[in-house]
């Protein structure tokens, strides 16, 4: 890399929006859309079956043993895999990163429902609740602390995992890696982790504020 | 009425956690269930509510039995509190005492004014209603709990070990508290307890199980402690049952002498203590309008020459009981006592009138029935509060 130095900001400048799809804003915002849409479809399938196995005892092992193998399966293995059924696109990426956030939140969930201390829910039922009124008005909410600190797990590595994408060429920020290092030019792999990062962060930080709000009534 | 004919109830695995239960608790009155762990005593409670259904027998409330209504509809007619309160804590305190309005489907505006209504009730401040359960003390939840559980203005009421995770003086002020609440309310409460000394001061009628579920003894407290049933009932009820009797006599006969020379009293007339030639030595006060006699002695054991001091409602002294006088009452009440009768010779109510602060009878003299706590004059009761029952 000589003698360049380690941010050439005038690339920034350059790069930042030219509408072409590796501009810096093209890249963030496909970024932000393959992150986030798996930890939303992954949320939306958590919930039921989150509530189904902590209904039903017996199934939550088998569910957890299943995501965990899924977990634990390389990602850039499954991209491989999944390019045969969905090319080259960004459900290439989305659907693998789903499984990945069902796997935080399916037991983020069963432990939210699982957190509810004896007492409330038996009072709940003596109140005169029926099951559906009792798991809308009572479990849920309480759930929400829970199920809040798994979604902000989940965010986070998705947003980072997303990267990996781009070694089949659906990356978001990550194509600034591999465009950086093919180029030996440190700029780009700058920009893209101090980009990552900050996406992470502001993520991260709307969650926390989101909890604030949704839950007051939590101990500070 | 809560009629109980012939319940039990026995789990898959054959456990029978009650067996065969044949008992009346009546309307307006506290019926207590008191026994070790394992009793039965929480279970038969939740068959009331059909939290749990039995398996033999039936269950019947004002003759109606309880498995021919649904449960949601049955439950939002009963009110019921549990240990630890089982307060929602994700609402406020006011929509917490509102759940059951709501439930009904009360309108929101008068669910709210009933919940004030009752936060006032049971004793806490207005203010309370905004905050969340866990910016309460212990004490207040359990309050908390006893409110929402009377919202819907159920006839019956079922406390599950309500006072039992608050501390002795909580605990006392609870109680009292809940005296005084059904001296107006007149609900039919099915109370739980696993404290004897709780069954007692609480109970219109205890009913003591053994473990197995099976029913012991169920009579009237005073009655308990004179003529327990077995072994198992006298054991349970522990030491000093004759002592602990003397809660049931009121102390407004014991005769009372002037105030002697030798006791010092402040400006206003309260006593400062015996005078000696060592200077001022310890004593002990009872009130006569409200005490018992077990206060009344205990004040007496509590000064060195064995003469306890009389007080108002303001701790004024009003002269004092000597042992010869305290004699003469305890004479009468062991004549009465060990005569033979098929009726117990002391009426039940007797308890009431002499518990402190629990009096519905002396309320015109009492300076108003939610007095807190530390105005108790005497440690009379409330000294073996944590009496060993086990």
């Amino acid at each position: 890399m000589g003698d360049e130095p380690l941010v050439r900001w005038d690339w920034i400048w350059r790069n930042w929006d030219t509408g072409r799809p590796d501009s810096i804003l093209a890249l963030l915002e496909s970024h932000i859309v393959m992150a986030f849409l798996p930890v939303l479809f992954g949320l939306l399938l958590a919930v039921p079956l989150g509530l189904a196995s902590a209904r039903w005892r017996w199934l939550y092992q088998p569910t957890v043993s299943v995501m965990n193998v899924v977990y634990s399966l390389p990602s850039i293995a499954i991209f491989i895999v999944m390019l045969a059924i969905t090319g080259l696109g960004q459900a290439t990426v989305i659907v693998p990163l789903t499984f990945y956030s069902l796997a935080i939140l399916i037991p983020a969930v069963v432990d939210g429902l699982t957190s509810i201390p004896d007492h409330v829910r038996s009072s709940a039922v003596a109140m005169g609740f029926t099951p559906l009124r009792r798991l809308v008005r009572v479990e849920l909410p309480l759930a929400v602390p829970v199920v809040l600190a798994g979604l902000r797990v989940a965010t986070v590595s998705s947003i980072s995992l997303v990267s990996v994408g781009a070694l089949i060429g659906q990356g978001g920020l990550g194509y600034l890696f591999i465009d950086g290092w093919q180029r030996q030019f440190t700029t780009p792999i700058v920009v893209g982790i101090v980009a990552t990062v900050l996406l992470a962060v502001t993520a991260d930080g709307l969650l926390v504020l989101a909890q604030r709000l949704l839950t007051p009534w939590r101990r500070a | 009425m809560i009629t109980f004919e012939g319940v039990t109830k026995r789990y898959d695995d054959g456990t029978v956690a009650v067996d065969d239960l044949t008992l009346e608790a009546p309307t307006g009155a506290i019926t207590v269930f008191v026994g070790p762990s394992g009793c039965g005593k929480t279970t038969s409670l939740r068959m009331i509510n059909r939290m749990i259904d039995a398996t033999d027998g039936r269950i019947l409330l004002d003759g109606q039995d309880v498995r021919e209504i649904d449960p949601p509809t049955l439950r939002r007619g009963i009110g019921y509190v549990i240990q630890q309160a089982g307060l929602f804590p994700h609402r406020k305190i006011v929509d917490n005492v509102a759940t059951v309005p709501h439930l009904l489907g009360w309108d929101r505006k008068r669910a709210r004014a009933r919940a004030m209504e009752l936060l006032e009730r049971v004793g806490l401040d207005a203010e309370l209603a905004r905050r969340y359960p866990f910016q309460l003390s212990g004490g207040q939840q359990q309050r908390v709990g006893v409110a929402r559980a009377l919202a819907a203005d159920p006839p019956v009421l079922l406390m599950d070990e309500p006072f039992s995770a608050v501390d002795p003086v909580v605990r006392t002020s609870l109680q009292d508290e809940l005296l005084r609440l059904q001296s107006d309310l007149q609900k039919t409460i099915v109370f739980v307890t696993h404290d004897i000394d709780e069954a007692i001061k609480l109970g219109d009628t205890v009913a003591v199980m053994r473990v197995g579920g099976r029913l012991a003894q169920m009579a009237g407290p005073a009655t308990l402690l004179t003529e327990p049933a077995d072994d198992f009932v006298r054991e349970f009820l522990g030491r000093d049952r004759g002592i602990r009797r003397l809660s049931f006599i009121p102390a407004k006969d014991v005769r009372l002498a002037a105030v002697p020379a030798d006791l010092a009293l402040d400006a206003s007339g309260r006593p400062l203590g015996w005078r000696t030639e060592g200077g001022l030595l310890p004593y002990g006060t009872f009130n006569p309008e409200r005490d018992s006699l077990r206060a009344a002695l205990d004040a007496a054991l509590l000064a060195v020459n064995g003469t306890a001091v009389a007080v108002d409602e303001d701790d004024r002294v009003i002269g004092v009981a000597t042992r010869e006088a305290l004699d003469e009452v305890l004479g009468q009440y062991a004549a009465r006592h060990t005569a033979p009768a098929p009726e117990s010779p002391w009426p039940e109510e007797a308890h009431r009138t002499s518990t402190p602060r629990a009096a519905p009878g002396s309320a015109g003299e009492a300076p108003g029935p939610d007095e807190p706590a530390p105005t108790d004059p005497g440690p009379g009761d409330r000294s073996d509060g944590e009496g060993p029952h086990g």
